[in-house]
Formats: structure tokens, C-alpha cells, sequence
């Protein structure tokens, strides 16, 4: 390694850029107390009285995309780490926050260890066929 | 919108979500074959990389650069209003295997996605399915130009569970991956049913 400090050969990938500013989002909490960590394809949901989330002076602007974006179609968390382009870790501590709130719940997919029902896996067949 | 908008006041359908995995080596097809089925895009999500997160790498000279991104792939299939299926690229590189954890833990099945002129690149995909008994299906990618090889070559050089079905794919069409993932389920019911009957006796 070269003592510049710039021309470093790196073992990370160019692309990594700075990353830790999108934990200023979420003040500096890298986990949600009271949350296990959400499953990637956990689906979360808009409580129906979740009327005007901006109302709210305690969300940031990303906690109300989330509700927003959540209302008319419930959204996987990865999707909403794609669609706000943040990372995963950010959205579940944001998606925390909102079930703590109750602005918002999850769905959790099927529980680690388990296989889901034979008939939901027969059905994945026959709409994969279909497609 | 993603699942479909709902008229106001009428409560959204809350989904049944499943996942399969689609592992290999670096640039075997991971993405190409998610491409080829899902009905978006395939999006990008990254996760962060802290100290605690990698153990293994060695940081000395870049005190300063604490955290990095991994990036996984992934794709979504509406199969039914209240079914989706989202498939997942896992990271190409060995050094992210703890973020392989959690992308299988509830996962329904795997692909490993093989090219015969490099299949050593699967190996390490091959036996960490292997190990976490999750069950997967072995998808030979039938490069153009690349020298096909039977399935039972491919099943013997990699050592392979005569149960572990291994079928000729091309990850660029539609149908043969759907072919892919239709044996993964098949698989992973087989496999279930399996357990079951060693579990009850």
C-alpha cells in the first residue's frame, strides 16, 4: 500500500462511496428497540387513520414517504429500500419508528424454519406456470 | 404502484410473500436470470458494512473508511394478487457470505446458477445450501460458445445429492427460468415432505 492515502488499492468496491451520512436519518440508530430485525420481503402496511402523516413534526420526510408510499400498495421492505434508495438498515429503523408510531404495521412473510403450506407452494406453481 | 392500487377507504391486500435465491459465481448470470422473470426491473438495495459486519477482511491502510456497501439484486413476480414471489441475487463475492444469512433465512428454495467453463465459481454456493439444508436446484447456464456437458457430468463434478435435480437453463429466457424455479418449488416440496416423514417416523 502507497502512504498517499488517496491511490490506496482499496479491498471495497469503488462504488461504496460515503455511507455513513444516511444514518443521520435515522439520528445515528443503526436498530429499533422494540423491532426484530424485518425480513427483507416483510410486507409494511399504512394504518388506515394514518391520515396526514406530514402533520406529524416528529417524522422526517422519509418516514412520511414511507407512510405514503405504503397507503394504496403495500410495499416489501426491500422495495422501499429501492424506491428511497437508502440502505436497508436505514429503512428498518425508519419502519421502526412508524410501527412504534402505529402509522404503520408489518406483515411478517413465513416464519425462519418453516416451509409455507403445501397448497400456497402448489399455487406458486401453477403461477409461474401461468405466467 | 406495486401490488396493485386500491379504491380509497377499502383496506390494500396485504400479501404472501416468498423468496427464492439465485446464487453463482461472479457474472454467471445471477442478475440476467432475475431480469429474464421478474416484472420490474430488477432493483438494487444495499446494505452497510460496519466494523462488526466483516471480521474477516483485512482494513489495514484504510483506517479511515469504516463502513461500505454490498449491493443485492433482486426481482418480483405478482403471481396472484395475494402471492408475490421475489427472487434474490445473492452477493458474488465470498466476503459477504454473513449477508447470505439473512437473505436465506425463510427462504423458500435456491438457484446455483453453474457455467461449465468455470464451475468451480459455484462450489462454495453449493455447499453452503448444502450445509443450511436449504433445498436448491442446479442451473447450468448455457453460455453460447460454451461446451455443453450432460447434466450428469455436471452432477458428478460437483459431487452432488442424487435428490438435488440439475437442469440445462438459459438465463436470458423467459421460459427456461421459469422452468428453473418451477423445479425449485417441486424441489423444495419434495423436500419438505421428506423431512416430514423423517420427523413423524
Amino acid at each position: 500500500m502507497s502512504g498517499d492515502g488517496q491511490e490506496l488499492s482499496h479491498w471495497f468496491d469503488d462504488e461504496a462511496g460515503p455511507v455513513v451520512r444516511p444514518y443521520a436519518m435515522t439520528r445515528g440508530r443503526t436498530t429499533s428497540p422494540n423491532q426484530h430485525r424485518l425480513d427483507l420481503i416483510a410486507v409494511v402496511v399504512t394504518e388506515e387513520y394514518a391520515s396526514d402523516p406530514e402533520a406529524d413534526n416528529s417524522l422526517s420526510p422519509e418516514h412520511v414517504d414511507i407512510v405514503e408510499l405504503c397507503r394504496d400498495a403495500p410495499q416489501s421492505v426491500a422495495e422501499l429500500a429501492a424506491e428511497l434508495d437508502l440502505p436497508i438498515g436505514v429503512v428498518r429503523v425508519l419502519i421502526g419508528d412508524l410501527v412504534e408510531d402505529e402509522l404503520v404495521h408489518v406483515t411478517r412473510p413465513v416464519p425462519p424454519a418453516e416451509l409455507p403450506d403445501e397448497s400456497i407452494l402448489r399455487d406458486v406453481i401453477s403461477g409461474l406456470r401461468a405466467l | 404502484m406495486i401490488f396493485g392500487r386500491t379504491e380509497r377507504g377499502k383496506a390494500p391486500v396485504e400479501p404472501v410473500t416468498l423468496k427464492i435465491l439465485v446464487a453463482g459465481g461472479f457474472g454467471v448470470g445471477k442478475t440476467t436470470l432475475v431480469g429474464a422473470v421478474s416484472e420490474i426491473k430488477p432493483l438494487r438495495t444495499e446494505e452497510l458494512l460496519t466494523e462488526a459486519g466483516r471480521p474477516v477482511d483485512d482494513t489495514s491502510g484504510v483506517e479511515g473508511k469504516h463502513t461500505t456497501t454490498v449491493a443485492m439484486d433482486f426481482g418480483r413476480i405478482t403471481l396472484r394478487e395475494d402471492l408475490v414471489l421475489y427472487l434474490f441475487g445473492t452477493p458474488g463475492q465470498d466476503r459477504f457470505w454473513f449477508l447470505w444469512d439473512e437473505l436465506a433465512t425463510g427462504a423458500l428454495g435456491a438457484v446455483v446458477l453453474a457455467d461449465t467453463r468455470r464451475l468451480e465459481d459455484c462450489f462454495a454456493a453449493v455447499d453452503y445450501f448444502e450445509r443450511r439444508s436449504i433445498p436448491f436446484v442446479v442451473g447450468v447456464n448455457c453460455f453460447e460458445g460454451a461446451s455443453r456437458y450432460p447434466a450428469e457430468d455436471v452432477r458428478q463434478a460437483l459431487d452432488l445429492d442424487s435428490a438435488v435435480p440439475v437442469v440445462l437453463c438459459d438465463a436470458r429466457g423467459r421460459e427456461s427460468v421459469k422452468e428453473v424455479l418451477i423445479e425449485v418449488v417441486q424441489h423444495a416440496m419434495a423436500y419438505a415432505a421428506e423431512r416430514r416423514h423423517t420427523v413423524t417416523g
